[in-house]
Parts: C-alpha cells; structure tokens; sequence
C-alpha cells in the first residue's frame, strides 16, 4: 500500500519537472532578411490638416515632424491644428451634419461606409507598410492584424446604417451630432476605423485628432475618404498634439466625446468637460491578467503569453501584463517562457519575419524604462532575452519579472511594453482576487482545460472581455471595452452604436 | 378613545434603520426625519459594496421575485402610502393613489425584466474565426442614485429599480424636501426578502450627501435624477477620480413620471450594467 502511494507521487513530479538546460540555437538557425518593398509607397513630405473635404494649411504654419522608430528618421513633416483650424473643422462637420447627412437615408449613408472598407481593402498593402514605418510595428501585425481588422470594422458598421431600428427595439436612434474623437498611437489606422466606422453608421459627423507620433495612415485615409466622394465636412482629420487634442475636446460645438488613450489623459477629459451636455465614451488603460491553472494546455497557453504581452510590443491597451499562474507549472510555464522568448525575432519592422518591432518613441522607450527600474529597485527578479538590438531607433527587449508582490508598481500600473509582471496563486478564488486587484478592468484571460472552471471564472472578472484559451482577438461584431478604471462604453458589436445614437 | 403612535422616521443602512450617526435631523411638515451625515452614506457604500457580489449571484428568477414581493408589499401597504404622500407633499388622494399605483406596477414591470434583460440585450456575436463569441451584461456594481425632488415614492422607486433588478447594489439619496415615503418604503423593501445592504436609502440635505457620494472611490456610478446644472458639474467633475459612470440624461420631469414611455425603460437598466464579452475557442 505504502508503495503504490509512492510510485504516484513519483509521477506527480515527474509532469512538473523543470528541464534543467536553455534551450540554445546558437548561430544555427539565421534569418534571411526579408524585408516587404516600400517601393510602391509614396509618402508626402509635408501633409495639410483635412478640413470639408479639403487639405488646406494650417493656421499657425507649423508643422511637426513624425519619425520612423525603427531608424529615427522623419518620415514626413505634418500640420499642426490649433484652437482656429479645429473650429474650422468642428464647422464644417457641423454644416455637412445639419444639411446633408443626418437626414440622409441609412441605406445611401451604408454606401459611402461600404465603400471606404473596400478602398482601404484594395490599399491594404499600401497602409500596412505606411503603419510599419510610422508606427515601428512588424509588417506581419499591420498587414495581418491592423488594416484587415479596420477593413472588416467599416464593412460591419456599414451593414448597420439601414437596420438602426433592430438595433434599438422599442426606441427611435437618432445621432447625436459632431463627434470629437482622440485616438492613440498602437494601433493608428485601427483605432480610427473604430471610432469613424460606427459614428458615421449612425448618421454622425467626425473630427478626429490622430496621435502626433502616428498621423500618417489616418491622412491617407483622409485621401481615401476624399476619393470615396465622401460629402466634405463628414469626415475631418485634424493633426497635432495634446493642445490639439484639448481644442477638439473643449469645442462647444462638439456633442460627443470617444477617447482612448491612458486613463490619466482619459481622467483628465472626464473633469474637463463635466457640466457641458457632451457625451463621453472612454476607452483607457488596463493590467490585464493571464490566469494559468495546472490543468491549462501549456504550450497554448505559452503563445497565448506571448501574443499578449510581446504583441505589437506590448503598445496594447489589453495587453496581458500580468501573468497569474497556478504554483504547481509556475516552473515548467516560467522554463517554456524564456525559450519561447528566445526565439522572437527583433528588428526591422518591415521584415516579414519580425516578431518585435520598436517602441513607437523615445518617451515612450523611457517610460518603460523607469518602471521596469522600479521594478528591480522595489525588489523583483528581472529577466531579458538576450537577442542583439539595432544600432539605431528605439528598442526594448522582452522583458519579464518574478518575484512581483501586489503592491509592485510593475504589478499596478499601465507599462505599455513588452514587460511582464508574474505572480502564482494557489486556489482559483486567490486567482479571481489577484486578477481583480487593480483599479483597471478592461480584459483578462483564462488557461484551463475545464469548461466549468472557465464559466466561473469569466462570471469572477471584473473585466469588459474575457478570453479563454485564447489571448487579444478582435472582431468588429465583438464589444470591446472597460469595467473600472478602464473606461465606459463599447466599440464593436450593436453595443458599439450605443455611443453614438440618441434614444427616442 | 386612544392616542395613535407615531412613526420614528430612520435612515435604511445594511437592512437595518439606524438614526443617523450625527443625532441630527430635518424637520418636514412638523415630522422629524433623518438628517443622514458623511459616515452615514459611507456606512451605506460598505454595505452596498458587501451584498452587491451575493446579490448579483442570485438567479434572475430569484431577483424577479423578490422585485415582485416589493412590488405585493407596496399593495398591502398601499392606503398608508396614499396617506402619507397626501400630507407630505399636499397631494389629493386620488392624485396619490395614482402615484402608489403606478409604483406598484412598475415594480412589477422592472420583476419580469429580470430573466429577460440578458436576452433582449445580450448578444452572441458572430465573429470572423472559430470562437464562440458572446456579450451578456452585469452589474456595474455599487450604484448611486439621486431621487427627483417630486415624486417622492415614484421617482425614487423607477430610479431603483432598473438598478438592482441586474444585480447592483444601490446608495440612494432621497427627496430632501418630502423623505417620508422614501424612509417608509424601505419598510417595505425589509420584507420583502432583499438581502440587507442591495438597496440603503439615506434621507436628509442634498448638499451634504451628494459631494460625498461624488467623491467616494468605492462607487461605480452614479444615476442623477434633477436638473440642477452645479450638481451635474460636481458629479461629473468628481467622477473622474475612479472613473465612475455618470447618468444624467434620463430624467422625467412632472407627469412624466407617470408615463411608461418616458420613466420606465430597459434601457434604463442597461445604463447601469456593463457589457462583458466572452472568447470561447471552437475545436477538438
């Protein structure tokens, strides 16, 4: 009897035995360099604000550089809005809004949608390798993930025009005006299909501000838009920086507010235009968890790290930052890890075999490394792939940290880098509560083999999605937004029209 | 011959009726009502925020009811309500027995949504790769509300309502001016089999209450029934520090709280819910 129980524990320990030795290619196993062609992209040197239709100088004259984070170099010189060129452009959406295209019929307004998502779609490449240059993004994410997924989410939104009345039972929608829309810098052409797509679904008109390290593929979409025959005024693509973005947010012209961006900035809309009648969506920032129980499929679950963290250099608003991971595979998890992460491929953006990409900007690339100090400062285990970094640009290598207690800051607040915190738990209820504690609440996911267990933890999260078995999927059908500190609202799905209808 | 006794007026906190911590009150139409302090909604936030995740862990068939029993307690209580409402705010009785009436109905209106919100208003999304794909909501968690001045039992019973039928637990602050059928309608609520600490009603200054409810970081939002535009900019304003959600917008005014169309409405409680999106992966 003694021994049988015995042998069992020897098996036990066997499943959970660390291997001993890293996995290693040496020099065995090189790339050759794959680079997409830029020769078909013909980018401007200098680009104009998009205002009724037209690309007209900015008031002030002044124009901003953007840079390619991958080589420092600048890519394009763009306008500068100020307050003047933002009424301007608020106006001009006013009119178009008023006389035209509120009262046009869903079915006509559907056209116009459809037709950006099939422009954009027969320009995919041309965008894609623009988002790489500008962004540093790997041309396999904004060729396989950005423009296809901004495509999809025009052509869904578009469906909508027509069926608004299915869409709110009971309730007439009417929209709700101007839309001021302040987009962030991970995902620049996405983020602007996101807000654009359903605003002007619901028969609203835009004024959108791009990120100032970003603007380029939001003003080729201005051109596409213009193309498209687009009334003038219905779009409007306003560039600059923070002071632009607060003209557009303080416009009393301006009926709604959608922002994404960090929950700092998102706090500081929220206070600026208390007591006025705009609307206001808020999609901020998130600690999203990786919750691993023993039972999870491992290796699954080790892509499912990486793509949520190391993703797009972890710039992902839902970027699983924190591991959780049951005590008993921690080793064999934190082992696979590191080989995994041996093996991702840093470099230049535009190789198609590039895994890493460069942080979007040096303050950025600061950023993420003061914490990542912090982290070692307050007392956790750090951990860094050791693969080369250009010469050039701006790069951080993937990063993760044991040892992290709650209280750590590299446990608490948005990084927006490829930094992963991890931490063990030992019951699926220290799970729920370690997932729970912060004050964000946009995503999390769940690695386990056992449907119930997923069911009960999922009902657990205070988060506005929940992936199981899976890391960072979108789809334009699918809401996508905060519980908490996150933000309110959603974006994708019929919950996504929400934002942008009034009720009757 | 014998002298009727009089009703000691009581704030409603974690399903009990404690006087306000402070000892201080307000006086309204000769009756002595609860001035409730800062520690008393405090208190009624870490009650809210204790029940909120049992509550939300009832069945919806189980919430159903016991919105139902409210809305059977209210009736069997019905001529001490109209009786109530006719000195406390000067109404005929007609007009007040049509104010406890349409409480009664709509409790039952907002009983029946309570297994029916989710598929009227969640979705299963139809995604472009193998994932089962669905949004359902739940609650926002601890909720705020700010019952209109007029109406006192009505609108404060239509704000409530769509609030904890989804699950939330609520700190609510009633008519200052006419608190009575407030702090008698959570006698109703107390057998009515509501988990202590769902619903706290707090009675007593505005002013005093709603910067404290503003400001408090264990909030999730807050549903704001009133015009006043310094409230809202407070609200709003205050809001920003944990990023609560702020309903301004539905607020009937007069009449309008007696019309279905315009004081009862699920999309009144989808205002106060969050959509939560699941990915469950299709394969062997």
């Amino acid at each position: 009897m003694k021994e049988t129980t015995q042998k069992v524990e020897k098996v036990v320990r066997l499943e959970v035995l660390t291997p001993k030795t890293e996995l290693s290619f040496g020099k065995a196993w090189p790339y050759a360099p794959a680079p997409e062609g830029r020769e078909h992209i013909r980018l401007q040197s200098r680009y104009q604000l998009f205002i009724g239709g037209k690309f007209v100088d900015p008031r002030s004259k002044r124009y901003f550089p953007t840079i390619n984070p991958a080589t420092e170099e600048t890519l394009a010189e763009v306008a500068e809005a100020d307050a003047g060129d933002v009424d301007a452009a608020v106006q001009s959406a006013r009119r178009v809004f008023d006389r035209y295209w509120a009262k046009m019929p869903g079915r006509e307004r559907a056209k116009y949608v459809y037709r950006i998502a099939r422009m954009l779609a027969e320009r995919a490449r041309e965008f894609a390798v623009i988002e790489s240059l500008d962004n540093g993004k790997p041309i396999k994410l904004s060729r396989d993930d950005d423009i296809p997924l901004a495509t999809a989410h025009f052509f869904y939104y578009a469906g909508w025009a027509d069926k608004l009345e299915y869409a709110f039972p009971g309730r007439t929608a009417r929209p709700v005006g101007v839309a001021g829309q302040v987009i962030p810098w991970n995902f620049p052409l996405l983020m602007a299909a996101w807000k654009i797509a359903p605003a002007l679904a619901t028969g609203n008109t835009v004024v959108l501000k791009p990120a100032e390290t970003t603007p380029l593929t939001a003003l080729h979409l201005a051109a596409l838009i213009q193309e498209a025959d687009l009334p003038p005024g219905v779009v409007n693509i306003v560039t600059g920086a923070g002071a632009t973005g607060g003209a557009l947010v303080n416009h009393p012209g301006v009926n709604k507010i959608a922002f994404t961006g960090s929950t700092e900035v998102g706090k500081i809309i929220q206070r600026t235009i208390a007591g006025t009648k705009k609307r206001l969506t808020l999609e901020l920032g998130g600690k999203s968890p990786n919750i691993i129980f023993n039972d999870a499929p491992i290796d699954a679950a080790i892509e499912g790290i990486i793509g949520s963290i190391f993703y797009n250099q972890g710039h992902v608003c839902c970027a699983g930052s924190r591991l959780i991971v049951q005590e008993g595979i921690a080793p064999i998890v934190i082992k696979k890890l590191k080989d995994r992460m041996q093996t991702l491929r840093m470099g230049d953006p535009l190789d198609k075999n590039t895994d890493i990409g460069a942080i979007n900007s040096k303050p950025q690339l600061e950023k993420i490394s003061e914490l990542v100090q912090s982290g070692v400062k307050e007392g956790a285990v750090l951990w860094q792939t050791t693969c080369e970094l250009p010469a050039r640009g701006y790069w951080f290598r993937p990063t993760f940290f044991t040892n992290v207690a709650q209280s750590h800051r590299i446990a608490r607040e948005e990084i927006f880098g490829p930094v992963l915190a991890i931490m063990t738990f030992r019951t699926p209820e220290e799970a729920v509560e370690k997932a729970n504690n912060t004050p964000y609440g946009l995503a999390a996911s769940i690695w386990t083999d056992k449907g119930s267990k997923i069911f009960r933890i999922t009902n657990k999260l205070k988060a506005g999605v929940i992936w199981n078995n899976t890391a960072n999927m979108f789809d334009p059908s699918a809401p996508f937004g905060g519980y908490k500190e996150s933000g309110f609202g959603r974006e994708g799905g019929v919950h996504g029209l929400y934002p942008y209808v009034e009720l009757r | 011959m014998r002298e009727p006794i009089r009703k000691t007026y009581k704030l409603f906190i974690n399903g009990q009726f404690p006087r306000s911590e402070s000892g201080r009150y307000i006086q309204v139409r000769g009756v002595n009502v609860c001035r409730g302090s800062r520690k008393d909604l405090r208190e009624a936030v870490v009650a809210a925020r204790k029940a909120q995740s049992g509550w939300s862990a009832k069945t919806p068939y189980l919430r159903g009811q016991i919105l139902y029993r409210c809305a059977e307690m209210l009736e069997t209580r019905k001529s001490a309500f109209v009786e109530e409402l006719c000195w406390q705010i000067d109404q005929s009785p007609a007009a007040a027995r049509q104010e406890v009436e349409k409480t009664i109905d709509r409790l039952v209106w907002y009983a029946g949504w309570s297994d029916k919100f989710a598929q009227a208003f969640g979705t299963v999304n139809p995604v472009a790769a193998p994932y089962f794909n669905f949004t359902l909501p739940e609650p926002m968690g601890v909720v705020g509300i700010v019952a209109p001045e007029e109406a006192p039992l009505l609108g404060l019973v239509s704000k409530l309502a769509p609030a904890v039928v989804i699950g939330n637990a609520v700190v609510a602050i009633s008519s200052e001016r006419s608190p009575c059928s407030a702090a008698s309608f959570a006698e109703v609520i107390a057998t009515s089999d509501l988990p202590g600490g769902v619903v706290n009603i707090v009675t007593g200054l505005k002013s005093e209450l709603i910067p404290v409810l503003a400001k408090h970081m264990d909030v999730n939002g807050t549903d704001y029934s009133g015009s006043d535009a310094a409230t809202i900019k407070l609200l709003q304003e205050e809001a920003a520090a944990n990023v609560k959600r702020i309903v301004v917008r539905e607020h009937p005014v007069g009449r309008e709280w007696h019309d279905d169309r315009q004081a009862q409405s699920p999309y009144w409680i989808a205002s106060l819910s969050e959509m939560k999106t699941a990915w469950h992966p299709i394969g062997v």
